[in-house]
């Protein structure tokens, strides 16, 4: 019997060696756009808004033209698990589903995990909400349509100077996480070059559920801002327990917190939260179309809005998602051609006017974006409001 | 079957195997998920077979096997990283201590020697504790490791928390095939020469060993040694696989997967371990991907299939294997070419006697 | 880092003795208080590893996730029904989940090697992680807010949530009755027999297949309330929630002794407390490793802990 079962194992083993091809055919009028994005883990919440953004872009355009002919634009959706580890072979399986161009993920560190070999196989990606300079430096495949960490880091310590009048500040990374290491590092070069004091700068290891200590080590400092820019799941953890210690500092955070689990983490506590962000929906009329549409879309779809969280709060990775899409649609387009190789020559002249801004490459891959919101949490609603918009120029 | 007969057979088919490895990978589309299940299955069919000569041959219950992987790819990876790049990935550190590279084999050595290094002073410590207490104190020192690793004091070599990356990887799927054959070449001699012998006494009886002479603590921490060098090698060549190190992915997780791995292919059992590996790597990472994705046949979904789905079917099998297949695939027996001529000729004996008998 | 420490110290060097005492503790009661509040959740679970391993010899990997199922179930049940209901029907389920794991994943292995039962847990507990993955959908999950409990209080100057004041109290209230089951019912010998010595009791005709139940309804019951503490304070719910309380919680066992109640807990409180101080002190990368090097010292300096029992090995 076991014998038997083995002596199968071994076959199917052998037969797949045999049936193994490329994954889509060529002369299938299909194009495939691989996302590579966490479902689960710690960033699965932000990974599946994102995805969200772009399976509603998919949703209003689902063609495209190449030569003349129509084709049907496909997603391959991947989890990776939010595991660096996972990265490589998830990355490889979109690469082997024949995908002409990949989107995501969130968080920089899958992305700088999974570059190397979309830029081995010569896949073309764009970075969504990866703000860290390491995503696209040196990797001429790799591209991204947000602002980066060296821009946010110096918007937020202006913000903590200036209108937090703050002077002494705590910081929280997570140990090993490039995004809010990297962040906390620009932020606090920033800062201290306009004179405010870092406190302390400290780090938690993943998958920490104790952040007391910390707490109480900024009030011990005596801190004046707790900045905190720090996955979505750690950061509802931290805002409860900030809470329940009494914590009399704001909190300062980065775009992750720009999701409706920090909003319901933050309803009916007494803290001031404040965080930077890449969308804000009642900015302008491209805006409030792309919010009114994207609800609609959640409201018909129970389980995109399950995805959602459960409710239809949008969250600034979902347009982001939605822009990464048509960007992709333009290269290609632009290529005339579902080659990535192509599409990547074709993605260094794209321009394209979207929901979160317009975008165009620089020599990097990164887009030239001047504009961040700063963005509170009403915490007797637990709705989000607008702050103010900040750039750069100041 | 003589002796010259075997050594030709099997060179024969190891020829046979790294050419056909070779054809394939100039004929075929190298994007396809065969070749990830080729070279990911190999690095896990080295780990697993370090994990079974502690477990399997010497009975020692060790779950620190992540932790000299970390060593190895650690190692491999601050050394084989282009100087012209350190600036860029040691950006908080001024880029980094070391300033010189070394060629990728002599990485992987030293990760292997830095890792049987530090296990010969956990092993030290800890192998005087009895099966279970032994199990945890590895697994606390491979937690303890991966600490230090992301220090940020430690950071000019580390790089702290911070990934490492830009270091060489595989330029074809023969270079993991080589070096994981050779390794499991040297773990099958060890296995059966007089220490290997001296191992599995230990592992049946430790105190009939004891009173055959041998020298129980000393056996333990050479098998412990031993193992933890392949461990190290082959956590450098998972880096070469990944492109990227990072300390907080070699988890007590990591560990435990391997193990179950292992007992899946049979614990005693080196080829067992190859086999199983190959297996669970094609299946994990290849054939059940779809078991993860939501399928609709016209507007049928399919019930059950979500985000997640793979590892609980995984978790099933290994489960019915742990408590009613306790031997796995392949017990303590071994694929070997001898087994199978032997049974090959036997069958054919039974075949011709019978026709014999018939035609009287 | 070591500027938290001395805010404590220049305290005690500038006023009276215990005007200093009541200063270095005021300075350090928030990380005193996690500790005490999270030591006691630890001693919780310990009870079950050191239950389990004096009587089967066996590390119940999986005991840390049913500790995270218990949290999950909770949370699952309070979504259709109100609390009062739904936090017995949590403990209900828990130990049915707990009672189920042993005869599925354990009792079949009994005569077995021991290894192969551990690599049962292990494999138990890759199980329930994965199906808490699958079933979850990977986000965390928010624990529902207990009253009273979840309340904020402060003390002596220190804010912190109720249940770090109840902690406490309910472990010593548990520790205290469950000591006296064990001393004084029948069962309670019949485990104290079994765990001195497994074969010998079986042939005074003690039901060991019920004794071994009760331990792992014990055990479980025991988490299911540690769940219910520990999630107050710690909210959020992920597969993974359950897998370094649980090894910690096993340090703690093997450090107060295994085998022994009282061991587990103060050894669970001890923990506890030394983490919080190091996280304090600015030592957050090494919080988790201290927990190991503890229990490595432990092993090889005093393998019987604080209070176990000195065992030989019998030939």
């Amino acid at each position: 019997m076991k014998k038997l079962l083995s002596l199968v194992l071994i076959c199917a083993l052998a037969l797949s060696f045999a049936s193994c091809g490329g994954g889509g055919k060529a002369d299938e009028k299909i194009v495939y756009i691989g996302v590579n994005e966490p479902a689960t883990g710690e960033s699965g919440a932000g990974g599946k808004q994102e995805t969200l953004g772009i399976e509603y872009a998919n949703f209003v355009q689902p063609t495209i033209d190449i030569a003349g002919e129509t084709y049907q634009v496909k997603l391959v959706i991947v989890d990776n698990e939010t595991d660096t580890a996972k990265c490589p072979s998830v990355a490889q399986s979109l690469v082997s589903a024949g995908c002409s161009v990949v989107l995501g993920a969130y968080g920089s560190a899958l992305c700088i995990a999974s570059g190397p070999t979309f830029e081995a196989a010569g896949i073309p990606c764009i970075g969504i909400s990866c703000t860290n300079p390491q995503v696209t430096l040196g990797n001429s495949y790799y591209f991204r349509i947000c602002f980066l960490d060296t821009f946010q880091g110096k918007v937020l310590a202006d913000y903590a100077y200036e209108t937090l009048k703050a002077r002494n500040i705590y910081c929280l990374a997570e140990l090993g996480d490039d995004y809010s290491v990297g962040l906390v590092n620009y932020f606090m070069e920033e800062f201290k070059a306009l004179g405010g004091n870092i406190v302390a700068n400290e780090t938690y290891p993943v998958g920490n559920s104790d952040y007391t200590s910390y707490i109480a080590n900024a009030a011990k400092l005596k801190a004046d801002c707790f900045f905190a820019p720090i996955n979505i799941e750690p950061a509802a953890l931290l805002i409860e327990q900030s809470n329940a210690q009494g914590l009399a500092m704001p909190l300062l955070a980065g775009d992750t917190w720009d999701s409706n689990v920090i909003a319901e983490a933050a309803k009916g506590t007494n803290l001031n939260i404040a965080f930077s962000t890449f969308f804000y929906s009642e900015v302008n009329d491209t805006t409030k179309q792309f919010t009114e549409g994207f609800k609609k879309w959640l409201k018909d779809n129970p389980d995109k809005l399950t995805a959602n969280g459960g409710n239809d709060t949008v969250a600034a990775v979902s347009p982001l998602g939605y822009d990464s899409y048509f960007v992709a649609l333009e290269a290609i387009k632009a290529a005339d051609s579902k080659d990535s190789k192509a599409i990547n020559d074709a993605l260094w002249n794209v321009t394209y006017s979207g929901v979160t801004g317009s975008v165009a490459f620089d020599k990097n891959g990164d887009v030239d974006k001047d504009a961040i919101f700063m963005v509170g949490v009403d915490t007797a609603t637990g709705a989000f409001k607008f702050i103010t918009e900040q750039s750069a120029a100041k | 079957m003589t002796n010259k007969k075997r050594i030709i057979i099997s060179s024969a088919l190891i020829v046979l195997l790294f050419g056909g490895l070779w054809v394939m990978e100039l004929t075929m589309n190298t994007a396809s998920m065969l070749f990830v299940v080729l070279k990911k299955g190999a690095i896990y069919a080295l780990l697993v077979a370090a994990i079974n000569l502690l477990q399997g041959f010497t009975g020692l219950f060790s779950l620190g096997e992540a932790g000299f992987m970390l060593l190895g790819a650690y190692t491999f990876a601050i050394f084989t990283i282009p100087v012209e790049m350190r600036e860029n990935i040691y950006q908080y550190y001024d880029g980094g201590l070391v300033q010189f590279t070394i060629p990728v084999w002599a990485a992987l050595i030293l990760g292997g020697l830095v890792a049987a290094f530090f296990a010969f002073l956990i092993g030290f410590v800890v192998l005087k504790l009895k099966s279970d207490y032994l199990a945890i104190a590895t697994l606390g020192f491979a937690e303890i490791l991966r600490a230090i690793f992301q220090w940020d004091k430690l950071g000019v070599i580390t790089n702290g928390s911070n990934i490492l990356r830009s270091f060489p990887g595989f330029s074809s799927v023969l270079f993991p095939f080589g070096v994981v054959g050779l390794c499991l070449a040297a773990m099958m001699l060890l296995i059966n020469s007089s220490y290997g012998r001296a191992y599995k006494a230990m592992r049946d009886d430790e105190i009939a060993a004891e009173a055959m002479g041998i020298n129980l603590f000393k056996t333990k921490l050479q098998a412990f040694v031993i193992s933890s060098f392949f461990a190290g090698i082959g956590g450098g060549l998972l880096a070469m696989y990944q492109l990227t190190v990072k300390a907080s992915t070699f988890t007590a997780a990591l560990s435990d997967e391997l193990l179950l791995i292992a007992v899946i292919g049979g614990i005693g059992s080196i080829t067992g371990s190859v086999l199983a590996s190959f297996l669970y790597i094609a299946a994990n990472e290849w054939w059940l991907r779809f078991l993860d994705q939501e399928t609709f046949i016209g507007a049928f979904k399919i019930p059950l299939l979500r985000s997640g789905f793979r590892k609980v079917v995984f978790s099933v099998i290994i489960m019915l294997i742990v408590l009613f297949y306790r031997r796995g695939l392949m017990g303590t027996r071994e694929f070997s070419i001898t087994g199978i001529y032997e049974k090959i000729t036997a069958f054919i004996k039974k075949k011709k006697a019978a026709k014999g008998g018939a035609g009287k | 880092m070591n500027e938290f420490l001395l805010m404590g110290m220049a305290e005690i060097s500038g006023g009276g003795f215990f005007q200093a005492i009541a200063g270095f503790f005021q300075t350090n009661l928030p990380y005193i208080l996690a500790g005490i509040s999270v030591g006691g959740q630890y001693a919780l679970i310990a009870i079950g590893y050191t239950m389990v391993y004096g009587i089967l010899r066996l590390v119940n990997f999986a005991h840390g996730d049913v500790f995270m199922t218990a949290g999950l179930i909770c949370f699952y049940i309070s979504t259709v029904s109100p609390l009062i209901i739904s936090l017995p029907l949590t403990v209900l389920f828990t130990v049915a989940l707990g009672f189920t794991i042993e005869k599925v994943a354990y009792k079949p292995l009994r005569n077995a090697p021991r290894t192969s039962a551990m690599i049962s847990a292990l494999g138990m507990s890759y199980l329930i992680q994965n199906l808490a993955l699958y079933i979850t959908g990977g986000l965390s999950k928010q624990y529902p807010q207990i009253p009273f409990i979840s309340n904020s209080v402060t003390i002596w100057g220190a804010t912190t949530k109720m249940v770090t004041v109840v902690t406490p109290i309910l472990v010593i209230l548990l520790v205290v009755a469950l000591v006296t089951l064990i001393k004084y019912t029948k069962i309670g010998m019949a485990m104290r027999s079994v765990a001195d010595d497994f074969e010998t009791s079986r042939l005074m005709g003690i039901k060991i297949d019920n004794v071994i139940s009760m331990t792992f309804i014990i055990g479980t019951f025991l988490a299911s309330i540690g769940s219910m503490l520990y999630f107050t304070n710690y909210t959020a719910i992920v597969p993974s929630s359950g897998a370094m309380p649980g090894l910690k919680a096993f340090v703690a066992a093997v450090f107060g002794g295994i085998g022994s109640i009282p061991g587990a807990v103060i050894g669970a409180f001890l923990i506890g407390i030394c983490e919080n101080i190091i996280k304090g002190l600015g030592w957050t990368t090494f919080s988790d490793a201290f927990t190991f090097a503890l229990l490595i010292i432990v092993l090889i300096f005093m393998p019987s802990g604080l209070f176990g029992e000195k065992k030989t090995d019998k030939v």
